[in-house]
């Protein structure tokens, strides 16, 4: 991805971790600072930005009208895309989407869709012929490390921050009326990315982690503790005792989270 | 919802298609099927019927991917039109484009990428039938087109999903239970240094649930790295026996 | 301190075949005290050195191997050869012509051109750079006649023989020179084409069964046979 890192530096890093400590003087299981903020985009339905670190990432939510898919008639359309823009990091180039950011969308839709944030039920218009579509668009904007993480938060935030016009319809129509409803959310998936940096575990990888790390595993956990998507990143490999490891520090952080975000 | 019109686990306990939750699919693996690749294999696992081929390693092309200390490793997880119920278009889809990538990175941990810098290796994975759980079976027969190829390897990589199929952790999800249950955990598992190379989940599990299922999983990936390498030596042990029975002949005259 | 396989026994990359003090040899690797193998093929062993000899490999070059290739690109100085390998070698123009290249006046494609073979000595190689092949040693050079037959490179050792045993013998039963390049690339040049034939029939048997035992004595009594064959049609 950025500028090629050292063998000096991979190896500062790897015996750093393996001490129990990091480059920014993080624990092992701490995420760096994040700031979350909602509505910054007005023409969006729904926005957000989150910061964690220096990773950026904007989340957009547009909401339209569409036909729904034909083994769902019954349901409205959830899409998640991403952009990995090409000031975002030195090793984004621009161009169509590349497995990277296609990757990163499908995470972050799995978070949302299997823990089922949104009851697709509710954004039925005519059953069959006409639903709502809720395209959630991830931008980054500047990449530090764990874009997964960042991207599933400001997603969420943004989802939360979404209002729909009230309308009613009218001979087959579709008639704005004034005034809005909040998007309706049930659940607040919180997603965790664990990066193993030779026999340790470190949560919210920064760049330079990543780019010493083996492989990465993310869970996406739900209000319940129940654990609603992973995804296994990266070409190195996971024991089992490390991924059940993992799976219980998710969790522990995603409650951390989720309580002091008051979601 | 949808109405359920049949259930898929009946009341003795057996699934849609008779088996057991802790059953595989009959499996039927075939190595070198496809003479112009340097390495090939074709899997059958259940409905499911996939072929693998491996170019390599040869020169990278275009030159400036190529990486100096390593083979570059590429992989192409492809659907035929006809493979699925409603035609797909053979165009990639988004859902291919990952599943390319993390195949590519459930084989990188078990090949010598090392031994040889600025060449490359191509995977092609050809989905001709699916019936859910294809990207472990592609896996399956992809890690044996490898070792025909005759590129050095740590491992074999074996794949297997476990899912959860109304409140039975089952083994080896076909597609009408992946659609229709509650989660479905594709891993692969390299199996001497019991290294998980793939791992992924949609549904949603206990903690607890989460354990067993990848518990389940990794007992499928262990069967199924047994037929490989019987499938493997398969080729060869043919010419071995009718060499046996040549020398006995002879002995016996 | 044990060796798990018998010799001779097949084994798949990821077998375990010993553990304790032995020294990992072709196609295995060892890791925390344990040697396994990395390709498929047949175990192998004398006292501490512990070999799997593959069923398929590929050529990697090595200096001071014999190898035979296709010229594929006339370039600007010289000419890109394709030796059976994933690296593709380099022959310069100084070399062939034993003389600096002239550009004005030497037509490298009248001296080698795209689709000639050579015959040709690897004398440099690492892993930044791609292999350099020489011709100017006796024996190297253009091949103008005789048949070409490949075969996996780590069966050239059994086309050999023991002691060069198995080579000897077709080399005598068909009257044909044969030249055995490192890299799978054999070439065979006879009296007649039929002679060269038999050669070539003889070697690709020998790859198949290669993993056999006995496999000398067959070949030579498939070659007597042949030979008494053509010796009663005459």
């Amino acid at each position: 991805m950025a500028a090629v890192i050292t063998r000096v530096k991979q190896k500062q890093i790897s015996q750093l971790v393996a001490k129990g400590n990091r480059l920014d003087d993080r624990e092992l299981t701490d995420y760096r600072e994040m700031k979350i903020e909602q509505g910054i985009i007005e023409r969006a339905e729904g926005s957000a930005r989150v910061i964690l670190g220096k990773t950026e990432v904007v989340v957009g939510v547009k909401i339209e009208t569409g036909e729904p898919f034909p083994d769902t008639p019954n349901e409205g359309v959830l899409t998640v895309n991403a952009e990995l823009v090409p000031l975002a990091s030195p090793g984004f180039e621009p161009g169509p989407p590349d497995e990277n950011s296609i990757e990163l969308a499908r995470i972050v839709d799995r978070g949302i869709r299997e823990s089922k944030v949104i009851d697709t039920a509710k954004l039925v218009i005519e059953p069959a012929k006409k639903v709502f579509v809720v395209f959630i668009d991830v931008y980054v904007l500047n990449h530090d490390g764990n874009l997964i993480d960042a991207s599933a938060l400001a997603a969420m935030a943004a989802l939360l921050n979404t209002k729909m016009a009230n309308y009613e319809i009218e001979d087959g129509e579709i008639k704005i009326k004034p005034g809005y409803e909040p998007l309706p959310t049930k659940k607040h998936p919180i997603t965790i990315t664990c990066a193993k940096i030779g026999e340790k575990l470190v949560v919210d990888p920064s760049l330079e982690e990543e780019q010493v790390m083996d492989a990465r595993i993310s869970f996406a956990i739900d209000d319940e503790e129940n654990i609603c998507a992973i995804q296994k990143g990266g070409s190195g490999y996971f024991e089992p005792k490390e991924i059940f490891e993992a799976s219980k520090i998710a969790k522990q952080k995603a409650d951390e989270i989720r309580k002091k975000l008051n979601w | 919802m949808n109405e359920k019109s049949e259930k898929l686990i009946d009341k003795k306990g057996l699934r849609l298609d008779g088996r057991k939750p802790d059953e595989l699919r009959p499996v039927k693996l075939q190595v070198g099927a496809i003479t112009n690749a340097d390495g090939s294999a074709y899997i059958e696992q259940g409905k499911n019927k996939i072929l693998a081929g491996v170019y390599g390693p040869r020169e990278v092309h275009p030159k400036h991917l190529a990486l100096q200390d390593r083979t570059l490793l590429k992989c192409r997880y492809h659907m035929a039109p006809f493979s699925v119920q409603e035609r797909k278009s053979p165009a990639p889809s988004r859902r291919e484009v990952e599943l390319s990538k993390v195949i590519r990175e459930s084989l990188e941990p078990a090949i010598f990428l090392e031994y040889y810098p600025r060449t490359m290796i191509d995977v092609f994975v050809e989905v001709l039938q699916a019936d859910g759980g294809t990207r472990c079976a592609a896996i399956t027969a992809a890690a044996l087109a490898l070792a025909d190829s005759g590129v050095p390897m740590r491992d074999l990589v074996a794949a297997c999903a476990a899912g959860k199929v109304e409140d039975t952790i089952v083994l080896d999800l076909m597609d009408t239970e992946d659609k229709m249950g509650s989660a479905d955990v594709p891993v692969a598992l390299m199996p001497n240094m019991n290294a998980i190379t793939l791992l992924q989940m949609d549904g949603t599990l206990s903690l607890e649930e989460f354990e067993s299922t990848v518990n389940l999983a990794l007992d499928g990936c262990k069967q199924i790295y047994a037929m490989q390498k019987e499938a493997l030596k398969t080729k060869y042990v043919s010419v071995k026996e009718e060499e046996k029975e040549e020398n006995k002949e002879e002995a016996e005259e | 301190m044990p060796i798990f396989l018998e010799k001779r026994q097949l084994v798949t990359p990821g077998d375990l075949i010993a553990e304790g003090e032995y020294v990992a040899g072709e196609n295995t690797y060892i890791e925390k005290n344990r040697i396994y193998a990395s390709r498929v093929g047949i175990v192998e062993y004398e006292t501490k050195k512990i070999d799997v000899v593959a069923l398929k490999a590929f050529y990697v070059p090595r200096m001071g191997d014999v190898v035979i290739g296709t010229i594929t690109e006339v370039g600007f100085n010289g000419w890109m050869v394709d030796i059976n390998s994933p690296y593709p070698a380099l022959l310069r123009a100084s070399d062939v012509l034993s003389r600096p290249f002239k550009p004005q006046k030497d037509d490298l494609p009248q001296v080698l051109d795209v689709g000639d073979l050579v015959v040709a000595n690897i004398i440099s190689y690492d892993r930044t750079h791609d292999p350099q092949l020489t011709v100017a040693e006796p024996g190297l050079g253009k091949i103008t006649r005789g048949q070409i037959v490949k075969v996996t490179p780590t069966k050239i050792p059994r086309v050999i023989g023991r002691k060069g045993s198995m080579i000897s013998t077709i080399k005598q039963e068909t009257g044909c020179n044969i030249i055995l390049g490192v890299n799978g690339v054999i070439l065979i040049t006879g009296k007649t084409l039929e002679d060269e034939q038999l050669a070539m029939r003889a070697i690709l048997r020998i790859e198949e069964e290669s993993h056999t035992t006995g496999l000398t004595d067959r070949i030579t009594q498939m070659l007597k046979e042949e030979k008494s064959k053509r010796e009663e049609t005459k």
